[in-house]
């Protein structure tokens, strides 16, 4: 920590060039005062997880959390029937580590792909995101707002791609293509201990160039990187991109130590071993790194451009419902 | 004795594809002979002409594509039938049945092999009838062959029937999908349906046998009746279909690359954490798949498809051709339903019956265009009767007109010439009295 401060060029007014001060003021403390105050209220976090069945969903979030936070963390729920038309179902949980609390919601899609006519299996997906836009923005619209808005909007979809080997299925395209502009999405190859090391290497790149072909931009969005340092982490990052993982919930020893893994008749698959799988890049750049910048994407570039298409909707002609249950001459004095 | 004669039995009955079991009771009964007679040479025999004649055997392999069905034919075959040069379905993208044939020979035993594959199954965003190119495929191999089978000249009939049709499995872990099942409720009457759990190093040992438990209760739940292996009289044999049967489905991997594992060479696929083997049969049942389709099934299979599922498509066939009355070419022998003799007769009669609506039919429709005949004649005669009114009657308009006019003109005429005579008269008088003037005047 610096004691002195260096004032840099910011706007006129200021004194030009960088001097430093005489003294110590204290601003840099703004940190502590931010994280203390983050510890206190806590954060959300929304994550959603989509992909055929079968695929490890649930187990890969239990292990991103090392925890039972999935649907189906209650008993060996192997031989649910798979549902006739997409579900939405979301389960929350308070999870807490080193002071900090997340309230964390996960929201599954049983049923997606799964069904022998797929066609428009994303709408209530879309719709679903849509939604918690919507109740979002009637918050803000409010003209009592509450202090915190509680915030249930889709901050990342994790999409799992099923380990085929070949290339992209028309469904997957399909999918991404259309929600790439609401939401963040993050290309994941699922159950990737069924590829050897140079297969993992040729799907990958097959994937990347087809995402690129169908003009599909997962996150991290190139458009969004800020300044250079942005840009080299995440150009690293989407070299990786999509993460090849594995998931597991179940410990085993290996060399003396206790570790997340699956046990096959030929060896131990360790979870958390770069060598392995890229899970523990998945949970870094997920968690460790870019959780906050997840929130702002989806808070500065998702909802605002829902936010606007929804206002210049509504404000331009006579039809779809006001926000606020105002009329439409009201309206438009509320926001001048 | 017994035992050997059993496994004769057996033997033959393999060989030349029937089941020895039905003549069970007439063996029993049987004599011991008194010297060599010579018989027992007889299975040698049909093995040296099968072994010249060669076989065929035709596989079909369905499932979604990046299941690793070539992989799988590659590493049973021990062949490259889909290399670098020779792609396999999997490279090109088109959504019909490929077939590809290869001819593999072993120990002096030639096999014709053929391989179906469909790429481009279940891989679509709506998959509903994708199953149907697939039907049809079959249905028109059954096609063929029971035309060769009923024409005259039957020296060759080559048999490309679908044997057997191994159906993959996406290992999931959680059961079988919706089109899983609708495929197999499908296609389980018309071939021999085995299912295999694809890519099976995806899942663990306990993984894999919640997951076998699962499928076979579901496959039961929806009745689908998959490949059953025969019971046998044998004991050790009916031990080894016992193993087979608690494994299904069989879970498999395939690999052609060699490894080196412990200084063996190996086949399997290298992973970072350890080497799954193949042939190895703690890691997966390839090789009771192999075993099971190669070495000792094959021929059950090709008899299964031809007593059963051949049989099947044959009766329903004819029975539906017959009761159409159309082509009469393939109705030659057995029905089910009725004699010849009386079906012919039946025959007859709906022709007769045919042939009088028809005749029915043309009369009326004679009658009918006789009728408009009629009719536009009588329209035309009425048409031209009253254009010569209208005609006659122009013409005495016009008579009328002009003697109209003639009469006029002889009114003037004789207007003219009273006139005329009035003036003659008047000249004659003014001459006659200038005369009388001038003869009076002189006077």
């Amino acid at each position: 920590k610096n004691k002195g401060l260096q004032v840099l060029k910011a706007n006129s007014g200021f004194s030009s060039g960088g001097s430093t001060l005489l003294g110590y003021i204290g601003i840099d403390t703004i940190i502590e005062q931010m994280r203390k105050k983050t510890m206190k209220t806590g954060f959300d976090f929304n994550i959603m997880v989509v992909g055929p069945s079968g695929l490890g969903k649930s187990t890969l979030v239990n292990t991103l959390f090392k925890s039972q936070v999935s649907r189906k963390s209650a008993g060996w729920a192997r031989d649910e029937k798979i549902p006739k038309t997409v579900e939405i179902k979301s389960v929350s949980h308070v999870i807490e580590e080193g002071g900090v609390k997340m309230k964390l919601t996960i929201v599954d899609t049983p049923g997606f792909g799964d069904q022998i006519n797929n066609d428009n299996c994303w709408e209530p997906i879309s719709k679903y995101i849509n939604e918690q836009f919507e109740k979002f923005l009637k918050e803000e619209v409010n003209i009592t707002r509450k202090k915190r808005i509680p915030d249930t909007r889709v901050h990342c979809c994790l999409y799992f791609i099923p380990p085929t080997g070949h290339c992209l299925r028309q469904l997957d395209v399909e999918f991404m293509r259309r929600l790439s502009h609401s939401v963040n999405i993050i290309p994941v190859i699922a159950k990737s201990d069924t590829m050897t090391i140079e297969e993992r290497q040729e799907f990958k790149q097959r994937v990347r160039k087809e995402l690129e072909n169908n003009g599909i931009e997962f996150y991290p969005q190139k458009e969004f990187d800020d300044d250079m340092e942005d840009k080299s982490d995440n150009d690293k990052i989407r070299e990786t991109m999509p993460f090849a993982v594995v998931g597991s919930d179940k410990e085993h020893q290996v060399n003396g130590k206790r570790v997340l893994g699956r046990k096959t008749a030929w060896g131990i698959i360790e979870v958390e071993n770069p060598n392995h799988c890229e899970f523990a890049q998945l949970r870094d750049f997920l968690i460790r790194s870019h959780l906050q910048d997840l929130k702002e994407v989806t808070h500065n570039i998702h909802y605002e451009t829902y936010r606007a298409k929804r206002l210049n909707d509504n404000g331009g002609l006579a039809g779809g419902e006001p926000l606020n249950g105002l009329s439409l001459k009201k309206q438009r004095l509320f926001f001048i | 004795m017994l035992a050997n004669q059993r496994r004769v039995r057996r033997r033959i009955g393999l060989l030349c594809g029937f089941n020895l079991k039905k003549k069970k009771s007439v063996f029993q009964q049987q004599k011991n002979l008194d010297g060599y007679v010579g018989f027992a040479s007889l299975p040698n025999q049909v093995y040296r002409k099968s072994v010249k004649r060669g076989f065929e055997f035709t596989l079909m392999v369905v499932g979604e594509s990046g299941l690793g069905k070539s992989t799988l034919i590659n590493s049973l075959f021990l062949t490259d039938l889909y290399s670098a040069e020779y792609p396999g379905p999997s490279h090109r993208i088109k959504k019909t049945v490929e077939q590809s044939k290869v001819l593999i020979k072993e120990g002096g035993v030639q096999l014709l092999l053929t391989i179906v594959d469909t790429p481009g199954f279940g891989d679509a965003v709506d998959n509903s009838n994708c199953w149907q190119p697939i039907i049809d495929h079959i249905d028109s191999k059954f096609e063929d062959y029971l035309n060769s089978e009923s024409r005259v000249n039957r020296r060759q009939m080559p048999d490309s029937r679908i044997h057997c049709c191994l159906y993959f499995i996406a290992p999931s872990g959680h059961g079988l999908k919706p089109l899983d099942i609708e495929f197999m409720k499908r296609l389980h009457e018309k071939v021999n349906v085995i299912p295999l759990i694809a890519k099976a190093d995806t899942l663990t040992p306990e993984e894999c046998q919640q997951f076998k438990k699962q499928i076979m209760r579901e496959i039961q739940e929806h009745k689908i009746k998959i490949y059953e292996f025969p019971e046998t009289d044998d004991e050790e044999e009916n031990r080894l279909v016992k193993k087979i049967k608690d494994k299904l489905p069989l879970a498999v991997v395939g690999s052609n690359t060699i490894i080196e594992v412990n200084s063996k060479r190996v086949r399997g696929r290298q992973y970072p954490w350890g080497v799954a083997e193949v042939e190895n049969s703690d890691h997966c049942d390839f090789t009771i798949l192999r075993d099971m389709l190669i070495r000792t099934h094959m021929q059950d299979l090709k008899d299964v498809t031809n007593n059963v599922h051949y049989e099947n498509y044959r009766s329903r066939k004819l029975a539906a051709v017959t009761y159409n009355g159309v082509d009469n070419n393939k109705a030659k022998g057995q029905l089910s339903t009725k004699s010849p003799l009386a079906q012919m007769e039946e025959e007859r009669r709906e022709h007769v019956a045919k042939m009088k609506k028809m005749e029915m039919e043309m009369e009326q429709v004679f009658e009918m265009k006789v009728k408009e005949k009629v009719q536009k004649l009588k329209d035309s005669e009425a048409e031209l009767q009253r254009r010569h009114e209208q005609m006659k009657k122009n013409l005495e308009a016009q008579h009328k007109e002009l003697e109209e006019k003639r009469r006029v003109f002889e009114e003037e005429r004789a207007n003219w010439e009273t006139q005329q005579r009035l003036e003659q008269q008047k000249l004659e008088a003014s001459r006659t009295l200038e005369k009388n003037k001038k003869k009076g005047k002189i006077f």
